[in-house]
């Protein structure tokens, strides 16, 4: 076991905590181990983008790098050949694009909830994890963005048929009917609000990093994007309620999003499509697997960056509870689906669900329910919840499971349609693949880049909570003494108290 | 907001000693420029007598001005403009626009107010900022008081900062 040191409080410093009425309650699990004062909340997290890349991170980048690489070649002989070099087909119209779109906006959900939906509820664990789950909302959606702008063909032409300009066609509009152009409206704005909570974010620590900065180079960089922050009293009012006013705006934001993609499929009259359960439905499978994403990439992240007095085994338990919770909703919603297409006596309908389950793609169907349904309500059990490892494997496997939610509800409902002579399968093209892994390329290389020059963890906000949920402090008014701090030092970990 | 050049600086090292070490400075009537922090700390404001941000109003006020700037789009495209029947529904087909008009409502309210945010706080990529002292953005809390704004002797000033539990007090000058 990790030996950690902690630097005790001083009496006076434990008394001015307690007379200010900081206490918690005994039982409050400190959300920030290992004694970290503030100043050790800067040096661990601003020291990590002051340090040359390591190795580790450059052999990270080279492969996404090669990934994004290999994935150009794809989307350049997408462009040159157009959307036949895909497995699609006359019956299945949509495939493994639109499949992909969602998966990645869903995964696109994680982060500004937990940024503006537990900053509402004042969920304080979400300080240590925002950053990074913001970050990989916005490079989700980024993503999820280049299918319908690859799919367009020419999307140099195409960008201009989807927004509402003036054209030489009468002007010929777009369609205000249609949930497609709904998507545009929906997806551009989540994208640019979440950049814009996600940057104001970071303003401080920018601040942070510049006035650290040795270098020229860093100096201007980061003191550009800063802004001129200063940490005035004044500019932090105007900025605690701007930060609340966009929490307050993203929330039916990001609820609004995965609604309106549902309706891209619910407001089309296909069996399987056709339902009003889509929404919610849609909304908690977002979240469900924005969370699993989340948690691959921050138990990597924390880790590598040692952040494990940050991101607390707590951190990841409440997460895998968001997963459990959300995983249940997502259950139900696949039991409640089949049992309305038998309960409405459409035959259409009760055909598209029975040859989901026992059709040829039993196989997806089957895969999705086990990935998705069966696999998180193991995290009813503390010991599965609380160990690393599993929680590792098992969001790993819920993103898979969403995946194959997707490409179940798209390829199942539309590959055996109301005329049997049309009936046909999807098979993927080395292009369906290959778009793919360009996304992935693209997404791992925007993170690691995120990872290596943004903080990972909002260190303004972090250093907010020190006092009143940091191990040093937080228990030493147990029995009034600084002490006391030791003996609950981190779980397990054997701890020596400096003076 | 002009500012001075000869400052007295309390630098703190606790949130709550700075709180109380605000509403001593400001009894013994010495005028605080600000006060200058890593973190926001809850009830610095009220303490240093800073108004309530009025950003909520104008986040609003962006918002209708989304709303109605939707419903003209709307409107204008698919009932004056252009009628037409699309989907067998009419040519003012209310119900469509909602999505679109809640986007753009939420997407103009973000984008004003953070624009005003930015516009007076004075915080733009090319700001040079005037900084104090390099450990405000680290863990230390920093006292500006400008002793042209103070009728009130310097060491005078300096021995109340120091009774409120400053761990530091210096002088800074911007020449």
């Amino acid at each position: 076991m990790s030996e950690a040191t902690i630097t005790l409080p001083s009496q006076k410093e434990a008394d001015v905590h307690r007379e200010a009425g900081h206490a918690e309650a005994a039982v409050r699990i400190p959300l920030v181990t290992g004694g970290k004062t503030i100043h050790d909340v800067t040096e661990d997290i601003a020291g990590r983008v002051e340090q040359k890349p390591t190795l580790t991170w450059m052999m990270a980048m080279a492969v996404s790098l090669g990934l994004l690489l290999v994935g150009t070649y794809a989307v350049l002989v997408l462009l040159w050949e157009g959307v036949g070099s895909w497995g699609l087909n006359k019956t299945v119209g949509w495939a493994w694009d639109i499949t992909n779109f969602v998966w990645w906006v869903g995964i696109g959900h994680a982060g500004t909830l937990i940024s503006a939906v537990l900053l509402l509820f004042r969920q304080r664990w979400r300080m240590s994890i925002n950053r990074a789950a913001e970050a990989m909302t916005i490079f989700a959606v980024i993503c999820a963005a280049q299918y319908p702008l690859l799919h367009m063909g020419r999307p140099w032409i195409g960008l201009i048929w989807v927004f509402p300009l003036p054209n030489t066609y009468g002007s010929l509009w777009v369609n205000f009917n249609s949930p497609l152009l709904w998507d545009v409206f929906a997806i551009s704005t989540y994208f640019s609000v979440s950049l814009v909570f996600w940057f104001i974010g970071l303003i401080p620590d920018f601040a942070t990093i510049r006035d650290r900065a040795t270098n020229k180079i860093s100096k201007i960089i980061y003191g550009t994007l800063s802004f001129g922050w200063t940490g005035a009293a004044r500019s932090w009012e105007h900025y605690e309620t701007v930060a609340l006013v966009l929490a307050g705006l993203a929330t039916p934001l990001v609820l609004s999003v995965h609604t309106i993609v549902s309706f891209d499929f619910a407001t089309s009259v296909i069996p399987g499509w056709h339902t009003t359960i889509f929404p919610p439905y849609f909304v908690a499978g977002a979240i469900f697997s924005g969370f699993a994403m989340v948690l691959t990439l921050l138990i990597v992240v924390r880790r590598v960056y040692k952040l494990e007095d940050y991101i607390t085994m707590q951190h990841i338990e409440l997460m895998n509870i968001v997963i459990i919770v959300t995983g249940s909703i997502v259950g139900i919603a696949y039991i409640t689906e089949f049992f309305i297409a038998w309960y409405s006596g459409v035959e259409a309908e009760q055909y598209a669900f029975i040859n989901r389950a026992t059709g040829p793609y039993w196989w997806a169907y089957w895969s999705m329910m086990t990935c998705n349904v069966i696999s998180p309500q193991l995290f009813w059990f503390k010991k599965i919840r609380t160990n690393l490892a599993a929680t590792f494997i098992i969001s790993l496997i819920v993103n898979i499971g969403m995946w194959f939610e997707r490409f179940v509800i798209i390829v199942t409902s539309l590959h055996r349609d109301f005329l049997p002579s049309s009936w046909a399968m999807f098979y993927p093209t080395w292009n369906d693949i290959g778009v793919y892994i360009f996304t992935f390329g693209l997404f791992f290389t925007l993170f690691f880049m995120f990872a290596k020059f943004f903080p990972v963890i909002n260190m303004a906000e972090v250093k907010s909570i020190v006092k009143a949920t940091g191990e040093r402090l937080s228990k030493t008014h147990s029995n009034g003494k600084a002490e006391h701090a030791v003996e609950i030092a981190s779980n397990g970990e054997k701890v020596k108290a400096v003076k | 907001m002009a500012q001075g050049n000869n400052y007295v600086l309390g630098v703190y090292d606790d949130e709550d000693i700075l709180l109380s070490a605000v509403k001593k400075v400001r009894g013994a009537k010495i005028k605080i420029e600000d006060v200058y922090s890593p973190f926001p700390v809850h009830g610095l404001s009220d303490a240093l007598g800073i108004k309530r941000s009025w950003l909520s109003v104008a986040a609003f006020l962006f918002g209708i001005t989304g709303t109605s700037l939707a419903l003209t789009m709307q409107i204008g495209m698919m009932y004056v403009d252009w009628p037409m029947i699309i989907g067998g529904k009419d040519h003012l087909p209310f119900p469509s626009f909602i999505p679109v008009t809640f986007e753009m409502t939420v997407l103009l309210a973000s984008f004003g107010m953070v624009g005003t945010f930015f516009g007076i706080t004075n915080l733009k990529p090319w700001a040079k900022p005037r900084i104090y002292d390099v450990r405000i953005t680290d863990d230390k809390h920093v006292m500006a008081i400008d002793l042209d704004q103070n009728t009130i002797v310097e060491n005078d000033i300096k021995s109340v900062l120091k009774d409120s539990g400053a761990v530091e007090v210096n002088n800074k000058n911007f020449d």
